[in-house]
């Protein structure tokens, strides 16, 4: 009983590891294919249109919203303390290091993310990525590595975009709808807001554009090629990210602070 | 052919809404100044103690921003805290015998250095250093103060020495 249950513990750490190894492998072939593909740039570019442009409207409406809660509810704690004024400055700080890039990296793994998975598993499943091979073309280099790419370039852009509108929601709920005042709110954030915070976002939301669009390319294309392999990768792509995200986004914070 | 276009030109918005929303963020909400070539002057004054005034902080006449602080450093020479100050040009007719402090912006506020003019003729220019400076108010040593000098009331109610209620 003890025996088999220590067996199976060490059986599924064993897993775990070939899982990790295998995913650090896969990176540094993508790595070693990049400076190739961006000699191929119309590649890329579209595939920052499937990821980032595509994934405007969702990234633009959360934003607006989670501004505006951003708003209600730092207005609602800030009135407690009858420090109402600070409210710019907590939405602006909140938003730039820490929403902006986590809310962004969870929504681009479900938007992008699932899009860029179950793509690459169709693929797999209906034998394109095998024929790709038949033409002598590597499907790393002409399919994966694009799409990694444009990921990758695309989550810094929907994050800066994402903590933008949500600062303008704030404002919109803070200062239109429960009066604070519009100066105190815009001066307040322009004097504790530094250039450090602005880049500790973008730093955070990099490294979340890394580890989100591996995650869906290597679950892609490593799907089992079945239509439940599919769906299979497709909930594993999102599983995987957000708890990627969460646990890096505690490990940089606690690295940048 | 159309297809291609229709995607580098959402691409292209895309890429460029981007970037204008992170060049949004770091030159309209944080505090950094982006001078092109050298903008103003630089000033410097000794403080005995600067509290939490951080470089970047404001340095105001009268409420009106004129400038930021530079850089803070401690200077070994007379053991005080040399903080130099970078003046818009704009501002070129401050007296050299004008007076800087440092302030709180309200209760929770941030701390800035004001200046308060001087009589003296003749300006400050590049590199000048201001004579008189009024050193941060620390909460906690005002606190201190005052309960010493509480405790230091004898107890028939009669105050001692140097102690004002």
């Amino acid at each position: 009983m003890l025996a088999s249950l220590t067996r199976e513990i060490l059986q599924s750490l064993r897993v775990a590891l070939q899982a990790l190894g295998a995913y650090a492998l896969f990176f540094v072939r993508l790595l070693g294919e990049v400076p190739r593909t961006l000699l191929r740039f119309g590649l890329v570019v579209e595939q920052v249109h499937n990821a980032g442009a595509l994934s405007l409207v969702i990234i633009m409406l959360s934003g607006l919203f989670v501004g505006m809660v951003l708003g209600l509810q730092g207005f609602d704690l800030l009135e407690r303390f009858g420090s109402e004024e600070s409210l710019g400055s907590a939405a602006a700080l909140g938003l730039l290091k820490e929403l902006g890039p986590v809310v962004t990296a969870l929504l681009f793994a479900g938007r992008a993310g699932t899009a860029l998975a179950s793509e690459l598993g169709l693929m797999r499943a209906t034998d394109q990525l095998a024929a790709m091979e038949m033409m002598a073309v590597d499907p790393v280099r002409r399919v994966v590595v694009p799409r990694f790419l444009g990921g990758v370039l695309s989550m810094p852009l929907l994050a800066a975009i994402f903590s933008l509108i949500g600062i303008f929601g704030a404002q919109l709920v803070g200062v239109q709808l429960m009066g604070v005042d519009s100066g105190q709110f815009w001066s307040q954030m322009r004097s504790a807001v530094e250039f450090g915070d602005v880049m500790e976002g973008v730093v955070k939301s990099c490294v979340f554009g890394v580890s989100c669009s591996l995650i869906a390319v290597y679950e892609g294309y490593h799907a089992v090629p079945t239509a439940e392999g599919v769906g299979r990768a497709t909930t594993r792509t999102v599983v995987i990210s957000s708890v990627v995200v969460l646990l890096l986004d505690y490990l940089l914070t606690a690295a940048m602070l | 052919m159309r297809q291609t276009r229709a995607i580098e030109l959402g691409t292209g918005l895309f890429v460029l809404l981007g970037f204008s929303a992170l060049f949004f963020l770091v030159t309209q909400i944080t505090n950094r100044e982006f001078g092109f070539g050298d903008g103003g002057y630089r000033v410097v004054a000794s403080f005995e103690q600067v509290g939490g005034l951080k470089p970047g902080a404001p340095v105001s006449m009268s409420g009106v921003t004129i400038g930021h602080v530079q850089e803070i450093e401690y200077d070994f020479g007379e053991y005080k805290a040399r903080v130099t100050m970078r003046i818009d040009n704009q501002f070129d007719r401050i007296p050299d015998d004008s007076d800087a402090g440092i302030y709180t912006a309200g209760l929770l506020g941030g701390q800035y250095i004001g200046i308060g003019p001087g009589g003296s003729e003749t300006f400050l220019a590049e590199g000048d250093q201001m004579q008189f400076t009024q050193s941060a108010i620390v909460l906690e040593n005002l606190i201190s103060k005052f309960l010493f000098s509480k405790a230091a009331e004898s107890p028939d109610g009669q105050p001692a020495e140097e102690s004002k209620p």
